[in-house]
């Protein structure tokens, strides 16, 4: 079940099957010392365009570059299908979820999430109770990470609803495939051809425009907040921002006054109306939240519940999307949507429970152990490539504080093919496809970040423990790329 | 547009022509230190040079010895000399990145490429022909950065702040260069030099790449009060400090057309402009050449805190 084994996805169905022979078409038809040029050539273009992350912690890697695979991710249109309704479904659960807790709270009254885990939840915003923002929207962009074991065996391995990032990579994998290959993208690949992308920027700003506040007074005026140049996400945030035209700005650029948000600028202050933040809660608002906070605005909540600002995420949506949360997801999307989940979550182990607890120290080492506030791969425990010492010292911290961490069963990761040193081998995948809901409902982009553990046998992606990412290609008539929510 | 955009952009220009004019400083000294000691020398040439660059001071607080290696070295690539090269360019990609949304992709990829060239050089220049490698490297990088927002950036503040910057700090470095040589840019009235001085004139017109415009504009050997006249007065010269100023006249009202309204900047540039237009070669001469440049560098700086002031930067 671990290392080399797992679902390979180049046996999908048959649409799936004859992109991926052309893939290899190319691929044989191109020789190692080409294949390496081309792997340079992307890189160069990452490069020069600037497209590198922060790892925090490593003062030599201020802007490293995500290690990007040329050989393409593909998905037919049938698996789409199931995955794009199954997204739409879980990302209207965590819409009604976050309405709910911080309104009526039918949920609690039912008796299906413990209290304690939603009001004593440090993502809980207090604050936010009884608020309701524009449109009902709290969750405008989400990105759900996916895992698939089989054929069409797509789960949930995590929900991400406060600043997901990622987009931008997804963008520029594109671009970079169509100057490599173009004729592979823009050919009859198969179905149809490869779904276009590129239009993410302008339903993302459609999407944010619908949502506009009560107090603004005709055209909206949008505007991204980033925490700025040292943010290990700072590319993403200009990329977005000029892609949809609208200004990047930090804390020092922003005040309010008499509850409306103003931007400097050299003609003195300009309204903005609907702020994308790439900030967290916490950073906010040192009213609210952290004093000491410069990323954030003094004010910024007050403008938000008098009406005059939209904030996307809305505050608060991280009680939504916690890993101790997650493992009621299966009965947040019944509550809500009064359907079983399309798309299912992994089996997990909450540890809070006794009788989990008991069965997760039992079985240490075959299990993936997590930090229920913990993100980035940052502090968790993958049992099987874990040495005995590691173990025994996760599971001092794991009875410590149980109710930190969850627990679930190592997964066989499907693989896709990966140019790595030693040629083209198996490597694992996961997949964040990317949700906008805006006034309208939810649009799916066909497509997403496609993260490779670039190690053999490695189960983990993220790119701060050296992940790479490929271009994801889903298959369908080209003219399919959905209207803006 | 943010005024913390504006002040970036502003930056940006001057950073990136101060890095040009060092590149072209360090290719004219270069020439100057192979000829013969008689003619200048390398040791005369390259602390010229430092004081060319207004860096003689930093360089003298490091407490190395005026040697080619280490000037062209502290000049072009060294990462404690705040106005080296390498260290210009890397302000102008940070200022540049903090604006990605205010520049072309085309424009900040010239910028990036800059800095990841000047990079490849590492932190020493060991011998003359790597140095004129890299000098010749920045230039094209620099030209391409140019060329991209010539061409494609919008005509609107954001162009017009760069350009701004541009044109400020050429005036500043063109000042500065002239009143290093003021000893040598001789009124008519005084006898010409020998050899020594000719070579001076010429590093002087090649260092703000002159020398064959000087010629076309004055069909003349080379004479100190005309190397003076046209660095000074000429404004198709466009690193002559008439011609910077006709600049930057022009970029203000750009950008006060866009706002709406005139400031104190547009001002303090116009009256600057027309003193030097209703000097003559001979006027600057009898008021005192140095004394004129020491006003017109002071007053320039006055004009780039105005403008910061009126924009809100």
């Amino acid at each position: 079940m671990f290392g080399t084994g797992g679902y390979p996805e180049t046996v999908d169905p048959a649409a799936c099957r004859a992109a991926y022979a052309l893939v290899a078409a190319w691929l044989a038809a191109s020789t190692p010392e080409l294949l390496e040029t081309r792997r340079r050539q992307a890189e160069l273009f990452f490069r020069r365009i600037g497209i590198t992350f922060a790892v925090y912690g490593d003062p030599d890697a201020d802007e490293r570059l995500i290690p990007f695979d040329i050989i393409p991710r593909i998905l037919s249109s049938a698996e789409w299908a199931l995955v794009e309704e199954g997204l739409k479904q879980r990302v209207a659960a965590l819409n009604a979820f976050c309405a709910d807790v911080y309104g009526s709270r039918e949920i609690l009254r039912a008796g299906l999430v413990p209290e304690d885990l939603i009001l004593a939840n440090p993502q809980f915003a207090i604050g936010q109770v009884g608020f309701r923002p524009a449109g009902d929207v709290w969750v405008h962009i989400a990105g759900i990470d996916l895992v698939r074991t089989g054929p069409g065996e797509f789960m949930v391995l995590e929900d991400n609803a406060r600043t997901p990032s990622g987009v931008s990579y997804m963008l520029e994998n594109r671009e970079v495939m169509l100057r490599l290959v173009p004729e592979l993208i823009t050919g009859e690949t198969g179905e149809g051809g490869v779904r276009p992308v590129e239009t993410y920027p302008e339903q993302l700003y459609a999407s944010l425009r619908s949502v506009a506040p009560p107090g603004c007074r005709g055209e909206p005026t949008l505007a991204l907040l980033t925490p700025g140049l040292h943010n290990s996400a700072y590319y993403e945030h200009s990329f977005l921002a000029d892609k949809m035209g609208i200004e990047l700005v930090e804390g020092s650029d922003l005040f309010v006054h008499d509850d409306v948000l103003f931007m400097r600028t050299t003609a003195g202050p300009a309204r903005i109306d609907v702020l994308y933040r790439r900030v967290d809660d916490a950073f906010l608002d040192p009213l609210v939240f952290r004093p000491d906070t410069v990323l954030g605005v003094p004010g910024l909540v007050r403008a938000c519940h008098a009406g005059n600002l939209t904030l996307a995420n809305a505050i608060g949506t991280g009680v939504a999307d916690d890993k101790a949360i997650y493992s009621y997801m299966p009965e947040i999307v019944r509550f809500y949507t009064g359907r079983d989940p399309i798309l299912p979550n992994v089996p997990t182990w909450r540890c809070r429970e006794p009788d989990a607890l008991a069965e997760v120290l039992d079985r240490l080492p075959e299990l993936v152990v997590k930090e229920v506030d913990g993100s980035g791969g940052y502090g968790m425990l993958v049992g099987p490539h874990a040495t005995a010492a590691e173990i025994e010292a996760f599971r001092a911290k794991l009875k410590a504080a149980p109710a930190k961490f969850i627990a679930q069963p190592t997964l066989a990761l499907s693989t896709c093919p990966t140019l790595t040193d030693s040629g083209i081998a198996p490597r694992h995948v996961d997949l964040r496809p990317f949700i906008l809901t805006g006034a309208g409902g939810s649009t799916v982009l066909p497509g997403g970040l496609t993260r490779v553990a670039m190690r053999a046998g490695s189960l983990v992606v993220n790119s701060s423990q050296g992940g790479g990412t490929k271009d994801t290609w889903v298959l369908g008539p080209r003219d399919s790329a959905g209207g803006p929510g | 547009m943010l005024s913390r955009n504006a002040a970036n952009l502003f930056w940006l220009g001057r950073y990136v022509e101060r890095a040009d004019y060092l590149c072209r400083l360090l290719g004219a000294t270069v020439r100057l230190a192979a000829l013969p000691a008689t003619h200048g020398g390398a040791g005369t040439a390259w602390e010229a040079a430092l004081k060319s660059a207004s860096a003689a001071d930093a360089f003298g607080a490091t407490g190395r010895p005026i040697t080619d290696g280490e000037v062209a070295r502290f000049l072009a690539v060294d990462p404690g000399n705040a106005s080296s090269i390498r260290c210009c360019l890397e302000h102008a990609r940070t200022n540049a990145r903090a604006l990605r949304t205010a520049l072309t992709a085309e424009t900040w990829e010239a910028i990036n490429s800059a800095w990841i060239e000047v990079q490849r050089f590492g932190t020493t220049v060991a011998e003359p022909i790597t140095l004129m490698r890299l000098v010749e490297t920045v230039k094209q990088s620099l030209l391409a950065f140019d060329g991209a927002a010539h061409r494609n950036q919008l005509r609107e503040s954001t162009y017009w702040f760069m350009r701004l910057g541009t044109s400020l700090e050429r005036a500043d470095n063109t000042a500065r260069l002239l009143d290093q040589k003021y000893h040598i840019l001789l009124p008519r009235t005084e006898p010409v030099g020998g050899s020594l001085d000719y070579f001076q004139w010429t590093t002087l017109l090649r260092t703000v790449s002159a020398l064959t415009a000087y010629r076309w504009v004055y069909r003349d050997a080379i004479k100190p009060w005309l190397v003076a006249d046209l660095l000074i007065l000429k404004k198709p010269m466009p690193r002559s400090l008439a011609a910077c100023y006709e600049d930057t006249v022009f970029y203000l009202d750009r950008l006060a057309l866009d706002r709406g309204r005139q400031g104190p900047a547009n001002r303090l540039a116009v009256a600057g402009l027309k003193r030097l237009e209703a000097e003559t070669i001979d006027t600057l001469f009898q008021g005192g050449l140095h004394e004129f440049l020491l006003g017109f560098i002071a007053d320039n700086n006055a004009l780039g805190d105005a403008i910061a002031e009126q924009h809100l930067f």
